[in-house]
């Protein structure tokens, strides 16, 4: 399967990703090959089989609606890269 | 040309839940930023989501209570998006498998009742908050994973009175089953609206706009109303109307499209993996199902057959459930008289509450000590005014009925005796007035109840006292 020049910016663009002209071209190439190899999946017959989203088998995990603490502000900004506490500061987004 | 509107709502509704969705930090609205977060909802890596027994039993009272599917496996996905509010890049939601589904609420507008379905009902996790400042955007992640249930609507409503209608009952039958306040100044009912018009009677619909930031249900009333005039005038003028996300600006009154780039939603939804499926069984809908309130419109016809009301009063008693709660209790305290005790909600206690921006849990008076002033209204022992103030009265000290109406010797008088001596005395004393009262003037007698009151301090039976003064004033002379 291609994966086409347009294909590849919106993808890129999802990512938040800037690719450059190189970038752009290699990775459309080994998005479809990594597609090509998957697509031997398509030529079993899956008819009969269910779409598996968990493979562990667990079901129903759940908790109890009861509090715990969570951390203190000073460690929970510890490793933002910028803040105003008590608050994560990032670059202005314009809505 | 004539035009049909079809709007379609969302509603996303906070849970009262006292924990997140997949973590145990609290949901508590108005804490200091940042402080009610932990390794989970900051989105740290390896962190795992736990899921919130109570969000699951919450978003199935909801699918009972609008007459939804509960579907018996149900699972979570990612929704991929990224901002900064956002920390995981992603939104733990319900894509493929929403837990309720196809389920429908009955509406009144305009006399009219009409069922407008409802397409889902899913779990989802709040983004966090942020506020955007000259030098940067401040984020505070408290919101984080909170709880929400998203409700869909079919685009089956046809007016803003239908979307009012719509979204008051919505938010009266969550509000029974006490999975959420629906509280929209914290922020937990949330409401976007799809609006488009085709030409009347064609089975094609139009091109959409949705519409996001409606804070109020009025504002959803008035945004929906200013979108169709929009697009009516835009269509008859000859334009055609863009797909677009519009905001409603409360000062202007008007609606805008929403600045930058619409990356044209896609999600790349896909299962969740770090939350295993969800199975619902049926005991555990009759379970719950039985443990759920009676929902406002059976209490309604309830109140109307059982206390023999009209279906306006019973309406206004059912409106809210504390209100409802509050009414039965006092008739089970007070049975002499139903229609008394209603009288006295409806009127005085959704008074006091108004007055004094109460919500319906927050009623000052119990019901027991209503019950207890009822009594002494019912025997006529006082007057429904003084009543009242007594009421207030209660209100205010905390006092009861009994212990007011003794202390301030409010007792009514409806001795005769003692009132015609206060009244000859007043006739005594306006000898003008009745003499013009005897020559035909009879509006008068007005005047002389109004002095019997004043003199006995608005305790005079006002029964005796017209009767009396009938009496003793004497025959009046025509012409
Ligand atoms: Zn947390």
């Amino acid at each position: 399967m291609r994966i086409d020049r347009k294909e590849l910016e919106h993808i890129a663009a999802l990512a938040r990703l800037e690719l450059n002209e190189d970038e752009i071209l290699q990775s459309a190439e080994q998005l479809s090959q990594i597609l090509d190899y998957m697509s031997v999946i398509n030529e079993l017959d899956l008819t009969d089989c269910e779409t598996l989203s968990h493979s562990i088998g667990q079901e129903n995990v759940s908790r109890p609606d009861e509090l715990k603490p969570g951390l203190p502000v000073k460690e929970v900004l510890e490793n933002a890269p910028e803040a105003l506490p008590p608050y994560f500061k990032v670059p202005r987004v314009i809505e | 040309m004539k035009w049909d509107v079809v709007i379609g709502l969302e509603v996303h509704v906070q849970l009262n839940t006292k924990t997140k969705a997949f973590c145990a930090c609290s949901t508590q609205y108005g804490a200091e930023p940042n402080t009610q977060v932990c390794p989970v909802c900051l989105g740290y890596p390896g962190a795992l989501p736990v899921l919130n027994e109570e969000l699951v039993r919450s978003a199935v009272a909801a699918g009972i209570a609008t007459h939804s599917k509960i579907r018996t496996k149900s699972q979570f996905s990612r929704k991929n998006y990224f901002y900064p509010d956002l920390p995981k890049g992603y939104q733990i939601s319900q894509y493929d498998d929403p837990i309720c589904y196809d389920g429908y609420v009955e509406i009144e507008n305009e006399g009219k009742k009409k069922k407008i379905g409802l397409i889902r009902i899913h779990m989802e996790e709040d983004s966090g908050k942020s506020l955007h400042s000259e030098s940067g955007t401040l984020i505070d992640l408290n919101r984080s994973g909170v709880p929400l249930l998203e409700i869909v609507s079919q685009p089956e409503i046809h007016s803003p009175q239908e979307a009012y209608a719509y979204l008051t009952t919505i938010k009266q039958r969550l509000r029974y089953t006490g999975i959420s306040n629906c509280n929209m100044e914290e922020g937990s009912l949330r409401c976007d609206a799809n609006i488009s018009l085709k030409p009347a009677g064609s089975p094609a619909f139009g091109t959409r706009t949705e519409l996001k930031n409606l804070n109020s249900f009025r504002n959803v009333e008035r945004a929906l109303t200013f979108e169709i005039n929009r697009q009516k005038e835009l269509l008859e003028s000859g334009g055609t109307i863009t797909q677009a996300t519009l905001l409603w600006d409360e000062q202007k009154q008007e609606t805008r499209q929403m600045r930058g780039k619409e990356e044209s939603h896609d999600y790349r939804y896909f299962p969740e993996p770090d939350l295993p499926p969800v199975l619902i069984t049926e005991d555990f809908i009759q379970n719950l199902r039985m443990q759920l309130p009676e929902m406002p419109d059976l209490r309604k016809e309830r109140f109307i057959d059982k206390y023999d009301m009209l279906e306006d009063d019973a309406a206004v008693l059912t409106n809210e459930k504390e209100i409802a709660d509050y009414f039965e209790n006092l008739v089970k305290l007070f049975p002499n008289n139903v229609k008394l005790a209603r009288h006295w909600v409806q009127g005085e206690i959704l008074r006091i509450l108004k007055e004094q921006n109460l919500s319906a849990g927050q009623i000052p008076i119990k019901a027991s000590h209503l019950a207890e002033l009822l009594q002494f209204v019912d025997r006529q022992d006082i007057t429904p005014q003084t009543g009242k103030a007594v009421l207030d009265e209660m209100c205010a000290t905390g006092k009861s009925a009994a212990i007011i109406i003794d202390e301030k010797a409010l007792m009514k008088i409806a001795d005769s005796g003692e009132l015609s001596t206060i009244i000859d005395k007043i006739i005594q004393n306006s000898p003008k007035e009745s003499a013009r009262y005897r020559s035909g003037k009879i509006q008068l007698l007005a005047y002389f109840i109004g002095q019997v009151m004043k003199a006995t301090k608005g305790q005079a039976d006002q029964g005796i006292t017209r009767k009396l003064l009938i009496e003793k004033l004497g025959p009046v002379t025509e012409g």
